[in-house]
């Protein structure tokens, strides 16, 4: 007790505990910053848009650049239907890869195909919408389109869906890229996912005489439910979103109709195309820009949709 | 399971073990091919793709092409501008993302523990830009700088791209430092180490590679992206080194010239394709290698 109290500088002008905290405070405030920015300034610039053609800009399918009338439903409705046909091809695809590398490959076969599924998730999306033009749109004009012109024509329903000009550009065609350029990704999580149910479960069944497939289903499955959906939401929320990947395939053609196979754009994609000659102030940038506040408003719900069925972080 | 003993009698009774068995083996075997095939045809486009690329883009690879800038079609132009200016801008995106992504990481894993609401909305701003689809990040900077200064600039594309590096460093700082021990703050805080000692020079320090390894997947992402470029940065024909002005770069090289009809553009965006590929796949490559060891 005889300790002095440690003398303490009488002129102790700066205090770095709080300097650095509020430094590091500032950098998370930042980031809240940003995304406030982001849609604020989304909803400002689409405020024209939505103000000018209020519910028509819901309920029209035109867009009209000559005669300056937009609405959002053809190039929304580009983007719902290839997100879901992506989704459709690529969650059999990296449930199935997933099943495979955790449960049957071999160490070492698992160790490479693994690594090689999660740089495949890390190539830049253009070059999936090179690899589309040049590989998908020819197998589809060539190929499939007039396989399904010949065979389905007269077929009610599926015929007036899956017929039309064989140009190879088209809803299906993203479809199909897309589900490449998100599969990798959900495949990761689902290794991570399906790897962290506890061995003893599987052990178990293995024990009790269950196959492989009876482990995955009735085990491995169930315990990671929320996970597996977080994954696929988390992708569709890519495909929602994507933009050079759809760009080069979509045939960007603003119209509403069933084929599957004919040229459509989706949200991005006219963005991406019409923003460079919108005039700035004009009402149709203000037009994409509704648009796009419309994207983050759906990128926002995947997200949160996500985190929901995840129960917070991993 | 216990159902099937509480009706264990009349269940024996009708029990053919050949033909359920039978069953449960071909359904075991069907899911078995299944799954392969779908791994399979996820290494065939992995395989597809890098053959695409190799086949159409190392003709171009030469001296002249990395050297000359883009050029007419037919002058022999090469894609030199692109890769500086793809180089000069992300430079500058990871001088403004770095230290921004480190304090709202530091802040997140040592301030915003439990109760801290604040740091549970950040934390979830953060989720939110690293998902948010990337041409949606150019709109906004189009929106933030380019209309206040009137015109398109090297800077605009810095700070897009900025943008969608911060989360990714963000939520890999938080993780790492996550991973420090608590007995190593508690170390440093009974030397006598004040807290901003402890976080900069304790837990920083030993999660020095994690956070490293964070910053190079941003560099990464941020590298191959294009979207956010085109309406920020806009792209330029011409040697420019100039923030101030529209810079070239290599994926908004890639995007006009693949839909050129001149064949040496295609040929020229083919080539910056497989650079800028095997230039992302480089720094996972690396990034993998350093975590094993």
């Amino acid at each position: 007790m005889s300790m002095a109290p440690v003398p303490r500088s009488s002129k102790r002008q700066f205090d770095f505990d709080i300097f650095f905290h509020w430094l590091f405070w500032g950098g998370a405030f930042v980031v809240l910053l940003t995304l406030g920015g982001l849609i604020v300034l989304m909803a400002t610039g689409g405020w024209q848009a939505f103000t000018t053609f209020g519910l028509s800009f819901f309920d029209r399918v035109v867009w009209n650049p000559v005669k300056d009338h937009y609405s959002v439903v053809a190039p929304l409705l580009g983007t719902i239907v290839s997100a879901s046909i992506a989704l459709i091809l690529a969650v059999p695809l990296a449930f199935g890869t997933a099943f495979w590398l955790t449960n049957i490959a071999s160490a070492r076969v698992s160790a490479v195909v693994g690594t090689a599924v999660q740089l495949l998730a890390a190539v830049p999306s253009i070059i999936f919408g090179m690899w589309g033009v040049f590989t998908i749109v020819p197998f589809i004009a060539r190929v499939l389109q007039p396989f399904f012109n010949h065979h389905l024509r007269h077929v009610p329903l599926v015929g007036s869906l899956l017929t039309g000009p064989p140009v190879g550009t088209g809803l299906m065609t993203s479809g199909i890229v897309l589900a490449v350029m998100i599969a990798p990704f959900m495949t990761a999580v689902m290794c991570d996912v399906f790897g962290s149910v506890p061995a003893m479960l599987c052990e178990s069944a293995y024990g009790l005489g269950a196959t492989r497939w009876e482990v995955m289903r009735k085990i491995i499955v169930p315990w990671s439910r929320n996970g597996m959906v977080g994954a696929i939401v988390l992708g569709m929320g890519r495909a929602l979103g994507e933009t050079m990947a759809v760009t080069f395939v979509i045939g960007n053609v603003t119209v509403v109709g069933w084929s599957l196979f004919a040229p459509r754009s989706t949200v991005a994609s006219l963005i991406a195309l019409q923003f460079p000659e919108s005039p700035a102030g004009s009402i149709r940038l203000s037009s994409l820009m509704a648009l796009g506040f419309i994207l983050m408003l759906f990128s926002c719900a995947s997200l949160v949709l996500a985190r929901f069925l995840r129960g917070g972080r991993k | 399971m216990s159902k099937s003993s509480q009706a264990a009698p009349e269940r024996l009774a009708r029990w053919r073990p050949d033909r359920r068995m039978n069953r449960r083996r071909h359904m075991d075997r069907l899911a078995t091919w299944m799954s392969v095939v779908a791994g399979a045809v996820l290494v065939v486009v992995l395989l597809s793709i890098l053959w695409t690329l190799l086949s159409r883009g190392l003709v171009g690879i030469s001296w002249a092409t990395l050297t000359h800038g883009m050029g007419p079609p037919g002058s022999g132009g090469g894609l030199g501008n692109a890769i500086l200016g793809s180089i000069i801008q992300t430079s500058v995106a990871l001088l403004i993302a770095v230290p921004l992504g480190l304090s709202c990481g530091i802040y997140l894993a040592e301030y915003g523990r439990k109760t801290n609401y604040f740091a549970d909305v950040v934390r979830f701003v953060s989720d939110v830009l690293m998902s948010a689809p990337s041409i949606l990040i150019g709109l906004f900077v189009y929106q933030l700088v380019v209309v206040p200064w009137g015109h398109f600039s090297g800077w605009a594309g810095s700070v897009a791209l900025a943008v969608l590096a911060v989360p990714v460093i963000v939520r890999t700082t938080e993780d790492m430092l996550r991973l420090v021990p608590t007995a190593m703050r508690e170390a440093g805080a009974a030397l006598g180490a004040p807290r901003w000692r402890v976080i900069l020079s304790l837990c920083l320090r030993s999660a020095r590679q994690g956070v490293l390894t964070g910053i190079l997947l941003a560099l990464a992402r941020v590298g191959g992206e294009t979207a956010p470029l085109l309406f920020t940065s806009l792209g330029n024909q011409t040697w420019s080194s100039n923030l101030n002005k529209p810079m070239a770069s290599l994926p908004i090289a890639i995007y006009q010239y693949a839909g050129a009809s001149y064949d040496d553009w295609v040929q020229l965006a083919w080539t910056g394709a497989l650079l800028i590929t095997f230039g992302v796949l480089l720094i996972n490559i690396a990034v993998r290698l350093s975590a094993r060891r």
